[in-house]
């Protein structure tokens, strides 16, 4: 087990090494400092001086790959490659381009943005695998056929909708919770209802569909039927066989929605004002500070790639036959 | 003059390559026995027409031309227009002061009118176009859009019903039965494939798009939005963005899937190392940053070579390109993945082995053993991603990496309409519009695409 969390440690390291390069050839080859400067002083009336200090001022002065002018060490590292990607790799996110320290920001609005993300994500779980062994508890009756074809029908509505939608109704008409905003400590409960249910409403479409499928297909396994002829009963053997069994691929399903889910509370974060992540890189897309978006990728990916190896240990917590190795 | 965008000769190319790719089907048995199975099914037929509208209404607007400047005039405007413009015209034209709710003859706001006798009043004022025919709108205005609507209610329904029946003509000459008998058939809903459902669903589009064209000549179908946009002629121009964003995707994530799948699964060793590399480094960065990112780059780009993109409309068709572009490149990895694990079982085939050992060479191994093997979860996988790349274009409107701010999208709709909706009254029309139009869309493609899936998986088969 150890042995392979180190293998699986190592080979995340060429990949985040790609998403570095990746990132770097995006930012800083395919379009030059020079560039970005004048995005932000303005195309036509800028002096040459201007943008020398506005690229000085972050660092951006510096040769890509190699400085030959440096001595030593300095040559590889009095570059923009190691200062700016390099540092990422110790989670050193430097400064945005707007001069705030990101590493900072990023440690303090980490926490709105779990407050949303998990309870959004247990509820989630929670509500669609129920109404998804409801579906297929009541199989082959007309209950399942209408709960199937309103999974599609909530399936093709645009998440925007289900957040104007709720914003409007509970929020607006029923003024039951603020539209929009955060508090710090548990006065963020009051602002966290509205977008943890929106968020779990929305999902019920794809959600419950993909779980059906799952009970399904383990429905018709030969240890179910075996279970049955013994004369359990159909809730006894949905919820301690069928659901125990299919929980493996729930875990994979799980990671499926991680980098989603971070994707998803960047828009829900950014409608309900949550100050977490999310919205500071909508923000940061907005003012187009390349650090911060820059910053965020390789976050993002660190996750992602976090995600990866948390699903191989679950499996073998969840199903003794899985050996890592 | 005829002018075509870059986006349109994509897409006109990639509707080629559709009717060929279909034309193939027709002559082989084996290729045919699924499609058969999809047309077998009511649901599916029910969505394939609606989407057969959807797609008429993005080709129309994807044959652009200069019009003349004037009468008879030699001169060229500048701005291209689309067929479905010069059909829209009237439409187009009759631009309002600001918003309007549906159907309404006044305006949605308060304003200082002027009177007759100089004097001035605090009141809604008249619509230039809404309903202007009308002399007094309090009263009129109901019998007006009752009458209005049953007349293109009638209309449509007389030309769907000529429509179908042509259709059953048609299908009792292919088949040389008599009319009635055929007719008999479809009428009871007997036939084969469920032609009932799908000349209703005619029948239906065409009421439902005479009551909607008769209205919107005297009034706005869907009112209209801050700057007197008819709404309606909007929710129609954002259905060639939806599509295009679900289908030139498509040239991107197939060539890369298809390429990069096969020969990992195939050659495996490093081949398929390096492959693999790839695309797991691809899938760990969120797709919406690296959608971002390159959107920004394509926009510090754009103001750069500023002199290259003279056109307002032809630098929202590149970044139109340019969204289609990295869509694609965010969304292949997941199809590779696939075709890597369906190659990998199938080069242990016996016919794959037995090829080799008859020394085929290997290029044509993968492409007459392999390729047309995969290809039933190529195509399930390209029904399955249209719905959620269309869903996928309202979303990233919103965070303004989308499509341009000028181009018509039901995301550009939906963002603008998040203001309005806080409006006192709100400001409900132009969402509305285009949740209807987009959730028509969506739901079409989604069961169409679950019936292509239940009969090309071979696990789903009976």
């Amino acid at each position: 087990m150890t042995a392979y969390l180190i293998r699986r440690a190592l080979y995340a390291l060429p990949l985040l090494l790609g998403v570095n390069v990746l990132t770097f050839v995006l930012f800083f080859v395919v379009n030059s400092p020079d560039d970005m400067a004048r995005m932000h002083l303005g195309q036509k009336h800028v002096t040459q001086e201007a943008i020398a200090k506005w690229k000085h001022e972050r660092g951006y002065d510096l040769p890509q790959l190699w400085n030959g002018e440096a001595e030593g060490v300095g040559k590889l590292t009095e570059t923009i490659f190691y200062q700016k990607s390099v540092g990422l790799f110790l989670f050193r996110f430097g400064r945005s381009d707007s001069g705030r320290d990101i590493g900072a920001d990023i440690a303090q609005r980490a926490w709105p943005s779990l407050a949303f993300a998990v309870p959004a994500l247990i509820f989630g779980l929670l509500v669609h695998i129920i109404l998804a062994v409801g579906l297929v508890f009541f199989r082959l009756t007309y209950l399942e056929f209408w709960g199937v074809a309103a999974c599609v029908a909530l399936l093709s509505i645009s998440s925007l909708f289900y957040i104007i939608g709720g914003q409007y109704l509970l929020g607006k008409l029923l003024l039951l919770v603020p539209i929009s905003g955060y508090d710090g400590g548990w006065n963020a409960v009051k602002f966290l209802i509205l977008p943890v249910l929106i968020s779990v409403v929305a999902g019920i479409g794809p959600g419950v569909r993909w779980y059906r499928t799952l009970f399904l297909e383990e429905v018709e396994r030969d240890y179910v039927r075996t279970a049955r002829a013994k004369g359990l009963s159909e809730t006894r053997v949905l919820f301690t066989h069928v659901l125990r069994n299919a929980l493996i691929p729930i875990l994979t399903g799980v990671v499926v929605i991680l980098p989603a889910l971070f994707i998803g509370s960047l828009i829900t974060e950014s409608f309900f004002a949550i100050p977490g992540l999310g919205s500071y890189t909508i923000d940061a897309i907005g003012q187009q500070d390349f650090a911060i978006v820059r910053a965020m990728v390789f976050l993002g990916s660190a996750l992602y790639i976090l995600g990866l190896v948390l699903t191989d240990i679950s499996y073998t917590l969840a199903d003794p036959r899985v050996r890592l190795n | 003059m005829l002018t075509l965008f870059w986006t349109d000769a994509l897409f006109l190319l990639l509707l080629a390559m559709l009717g060929a790719l279909i034309w193939q089907t027709r002559s082989h048995e084996h290729l045919r026995r699924p499609w058969r199975k999809v047309a077998r099914s009511r649901s599916a037929m029910i969505s394939a027409v609606i989407l057969i509208a959807y797609l008429l209404i993005a080709v129309l607007d994807s044959i652009h031309f200069l019009p003349r400047d004037g009468e008879g005039g030699a001169q060229f405007k500048t701005e291209p227009a689309s067929v479905l413009d010069w059909c829209l015209m009237p439409l187009r034209t009759r631009v309002e002061k600001t918003y309007s709710a549906p159907l309404a003859t006044q305006g949605y706001a308060r304003e200082t009118l002027r009177e007759a006798d100089g004097g001035t009043r605090w009141d809604y004022p008249r619509l230039k176009h809404g309903g202007a025919h009308l002399k007094d709108p309090e009263r009129a205005w109901l019998g007006d859009v009752l009458r209005t609507g049953f007349k293109g209610a009638a209309g449509g329904f007389g030309l769907g019903a000529m429509f179908g029946l042509g259709a059953v003509a048609l299908i009792a000459r292919m088949r040389g039965l008599p009319f009635s008998l055929v007719g008999g058939e479809v009428l009871s809903g007997q036939s084969e494939i469920p032609w009932r459902a799908m000349l209703g669903t005619v029948i239906a589009l065409c009421v439902v798009g005479g009551v909607l064209g008769e209205l919107a000549l005297k009034y706005h179908v869907f009112g209209t939005d801050k700057v007197g946009e008819d709404v309606l002629y909007q929710a129609l121009k954002s259905i060639r963005t939806g599509i295009l964003i679900g289908t030139l995707t498509t040239f991107v994530t197939l060539p890369l899937s298809l390429l990069l799948g096969i020969l990992a699964g195939y050659f495996r060793g490093w081949v398929d190392d390096v492959i693999q590399y790839v695309y797991t480094t691809l899938n760990s960065i969120p797709g919406v940053l690296l959608i971002a990112a390159v959107i920004l780059l394509t926009q510090v780009y754009m103001a750069k070579h500023e002199e290259e993109f003279a056109s307002l409309a032809l630098r929202a068709d590149l970044r139109l390109l340019f969204l289609c572009l990295i869509l694609g490149i965010t969304s292949w990895t997941g199809l590779c993945r696939l075709l890597r694990a369906e190659t990998l079982k199938l080069r242990e085939m016996e016919y794959v082995q037995a090829a080799q050992a008859l020394g085929v060479r290997q290029g044509t191994i993968l492409l007459r053993h392999i390729l047309p093997n995969v290809f039933h979860i190529v195509l399930i996988s390209v029904a399955l991603d249209f719905s959620s790349l269309v869903l996928a274009e309202a979303v990233l409107s919103y965070v303004n990496i989308g499509v341009d701010p000028t181009t018509d999208s039901w995301g550009n709709m939906i963002n603008s309409a998040r203001l309005e909706m806080a409006r006192e009254p709100p400001v409900w029309w132009s969402l509305t519009a285009a949740f209807a139009f987009m959730f028509a869309l969506v739901l079409a493609a989604n069961l169409f695409a679950d019936a292509v899936r239940d009969a090309f998986d071979p696990r789903r088969a009976d």
